[in-house]
């Protein structure tokens, strides 16, 4: 079944009328026709209106969302999954919410940037008009500011690593909580600097927000020795990291050695599955529904190398949270590509999106 | 001509294997190619279709609240036979082949549509998509040649029931949706003890799940609605006439139970008359589809270690389309391309008429023939073949050679 959005907060009045007249239009819904008038009034899925797209940067754009019923509420610094049409297809993505819970306006924001190579951001970023609807799926990420938030904070973002920052920002600084916050943020270039005019007049209207901004083109990229000079307590603040791997590598590292590994949160973002050759050998993929016959190579997950072949299979995120790809394992064994582990018994329900055969395989799919 | 012997030479022994091959791969590309080109224009196709119905549907129930007035009696039948044909041909099949499962849409989707007719999408997907798109035209395993209940191929074996074979088929028509549905349960293999008691019961209450839905929405709820705008109406209007100073409450009363007595009936029997258009339709356009002279059966043994080529000219012989105009082909559900829906089941609905051309051609290359003809005389042919075949014995109709291109007539 393909992945659909979130159960939307229907308020019980309007649920319990909408059941009490389905009868007159089984096997549809009430919401088949209502939809027909306003989609977002549908009661099976959240969906949202793009209500506004800045230009943060010439590739990254924020996508202003209203839901289209009362919005579920997040942490600052969780993800959003998203769903969107693109060329007759649905996709899911997940992107950090950048907008703060509080928001008066009930609205939330994405800020996706671009991916050249990608389905969804190209979307977001260049065809995406206001009035367009998403489909908004579930909040999830354990990335989030503690509750209550401390009041030392130390941020070390880089690029678009910047998107789950700024939600704790944003909410800090609606709820006046920005006492002692150091923010260091790298961009390779002063024009990629996503919400440079925002940081800037937080930084110059705040005693208690202190922003770094870090121009690796010229300055070349932060490394753990910095963190001395740029925030000589940072031993005693609850520290935040969002980036690349390379750069949350060298960071984690110098807390590890010498500083309090309990104070210390990162987001890794998921690095894309598929087409890397990694470890592993490949094999041959049988989907005993469909009667396709694949082969995957070496770091080729079960759902590419079935999509390449010709078969039609489910898949959601691609990146193994939804579990919309799930199919049963008849025969074979497979490779977690974001673990290396090999499993895999008669049965099992394997994501194909992560997963990779390992040896000759047969899939109910 | 071999019209007259009853055994007819196989549509694919002029064929070598290479030749079925490479038939197939042609195929296939046809396939791939139509497949890659999948895109936002289809979308819009589909999503628009289903939004046009759904509104002819609601216009259809509104205006029969209205169903003791004639001309909202015919007009609002009319619109909801629409609504109900369309529902099932164009949208409901087609959805429930997995035509539309490539745009990963959680709704219009086989895996989770359900449709306004007596099978449960389960057991369709299987005795039409598996049992009937896999093993087409072969005698005994494809439960649709005749539907176990009708003696449609001369080799098929004559028995006395089939006498009164032109009597329930013209049953069958009007009640197509009960006996697909019967015929989902398949007796055979019922009586064969292949299928569990608890898949039977399962299977048997899906039905009865479908049967009360179908009968509270259209002889309850609707017409009910119907009873009860009019009965209002009526007793507004007797309320606010002179008679009521003679008559009082009793008589505003009498004629609102009057009046909304007669909507509840006349909404009923509308959508009685929906339902039966409906299905004769969808009888109609379904036996053109695989009964009519043209198509070939198929005897088990010919058909032991097939090909995927064999395969392929299995289904292309095995069909025969129905010529028509493109608002016959869309209340059709397309099915007059039902070559091009057998050999790519699961290809959208809309692409039949594209990539009809490029099949013909593949025909014309390997000297196979295309089945088609007008509406009337498909219908006309399948008919006489039900009638004929009432009585024992029979032969196989004359069937149409290779096809030669537009200006060549097959026959």
């Amino acid at each position: 079944m393909a992945e659909r959005g979130a159960p939307p907060q229907v308020p019980a009045l309007r649920r319990k009328a909408l059941h009490a007249v389905r009868s007159l239009f089984s096997p549809l819904l009430p919401d088949d026709y209502l939809e027909l008038i306003n989609p977002l009034w549908s009661t099976r899925e959240l969906r949202g209106r793009i209500e506004r797209i800045d230009q943060e940067t010439p590739e990254a754009v924020t996508v202003m969302i209203r839901p289209g019923f009362e919005w579920m509420g997040h942490r600052p610094g969780q993800y959003l999954r998203i769903g969107v049409v693109v060329d007759g297809i649905h996709h899911w993505r997940a992107y950090s919410l950048t907008s703060e819970p509080e928001r008066p306006d009930g609205c939330i924001s994405i800020t996706p940037k671009l991916v050249d190579a990608g389905k969804v951001s190209p979307y977001f970023v260049r065809q995406a008009r206001p009035g367009d609807i998403v489909r908004l799926g579930g909040v999830e990420g354990t990335f989030v500011l503690p509750d209550p938030a401390p009041q030392k904070l130390l941020f070390v973002s880089a690029g678009s690593g910047i998107t789950p920052i700024m939600s704790m920002v944003r909410s800090l600084h609606r709820s006046d909580a920005l006492v002692d916050v150091v923010h260091i943020h790298s961009s390779r270039n002063p024009e990629g600097v996503i919400f440079a005019d925002l940081l800037d007049e937080i930084d110059s209207s705040h005693d208690g927000y202190d922003l770094h901004l870090r121009i690796t083109g010229e300055q070349g990229r932060i490394a753990a020795g910095d963190l001395d000079r740029l925030c000589p307590d940072w031993r005693d603040r609850h520290a935040f990291l969002s980036g690349p791997a390379a750069m949350l590598d060298t960071m984690s590292e110098r807390w590890e050695r010498d500083g309090n590994r309990e104070l210390l949160h990162m987001e890794r973002f998921q690095p894309l599955i598929g087409r890397e050759p990694g470890e592993g050998e490949g094999g041959y993929v049988r989907f005993v529904k469909s009667g396709v016959e694949a082969s995957c190579e070496s770091g080729t997950p079960i759902l590419v190398g079935g999509e390449e072949a010709g078969a039609t299979l489910p898949f959601g995120c691609r990146m193994g949270i939804c579990h919309t790809c799930v199919g049963k394992l008849c025969k074979g064994e497979v490779r977690d590509l974001r673990t290396g582990k090999v499993h895999g018994s008669e049965g099992e329900m394997i994501r194909t999106c992560v997963n990779a055969p390992e040896g000759p395989i047969e899939i109910a799919l | 001509m071999n019209a007259t012997t009853t055994e007819l030479e196989s549509p694919l022994a002029h064929l070598s294997e290479q030749q079925l091959e490479e038939l197939a791969g042609e195929l296939d590309e046809i396939r791939d190619r139509t497949f890659t080109d999948l895109g936002e224009r289809d979308r819009r196709y589909i999503e628009s279709m289903i939004a046009m119905q759904r509104r002819l549907a609601v216009l259809g129930r509104v205006l029969l609240l209205g169903a003791r007035y004639r001309p909202a009696k015919l007009a609002g039948t009319a619109a909801l036979s629409m609504a109900k044909i369309l529902e099932n041909m164009e949208i409901g099949h087609n959805v429930l082949h997995g035509q539309w499962d490539w745009m990963n849409d959680p709704q219009i989707n086989s895996s989770t549509w359900d449709w306004d007719t007596a099978s449960t999408a389960e057991a369709w997907k299987h005795s039409h998509n598996y049992v009937h798109h896999t093993f087409t035209n072969i005698l005994g395993k494809d439960k649709d040649l005749g539907y176990e209940i009708m003696r449609i191929d001369p080799q098929q074996k004559w028995h006395p029931v089939y006498l009164a074979q032109p009597v329930y088929n013209l049953l069958l028509m009007a009640f197509f949706e009960w006996g697909v549905a019967l015929h989902d349960l398949d007796f055979e293999a019922i009586r064969k003890g292949k299928k569990s008691k608890a898949q039977v019961k399962r299977e048997l209450a899906g039905i009865r799940d479908k049967a009360k839905s179908q009968i509270v929405k259209d002889y309850v709820a609707w017409p009910l609605l119907s009873g009860l705008a009019m009965a209002a109406l009526d007793a507004g209007l007797e309320a606010r006439s002179e008679k009521r100073r003679r008559g009082g409450l009793a008589e505003v009363v009498r004629r609102a139970l009057d009046g909304g007595g007669r909507s509840y009936r006349a909404a009923a029997s509308a959508n009685a008359t929906a339902n039966i258009v409906r299905n004769v339709w969808s009888y109609a356009i379904i036996f053109c589809g695989h009964f009519p002279d043209q198509t070939h059966t198929f005897k088990p043994d010919e058909v032991e270690d097939e090909s995927r080529g064999g395969w392929y000219v299995r289904q292309l012989t095995g069909a025969a389309n129905i010529e028509g105009s493109p608002l016959f082909h869309v209340a059709s559900g397309n099915l007059g391309y039902q070559v091009e829906h057998h050999l790519f089941p699961d290809l959208p609905s809309t692409r039949y008429a594209e990539i009809a051309p490029q099949v013909k051609q593949v025909c014309e290359r390997y000297g196979l023939p295309y089945n088609s003809g007008p509406f009337a005389q498909q219908l006309g042919m399948v008919q006489r073949t039900i009638l004929r075949l009432a009585l024992p014995g029979g032969t196989a109709r004359p069937k149409p050679g290779p096809y030669r291109g537009e200006d060549h007539p097959a026959l």
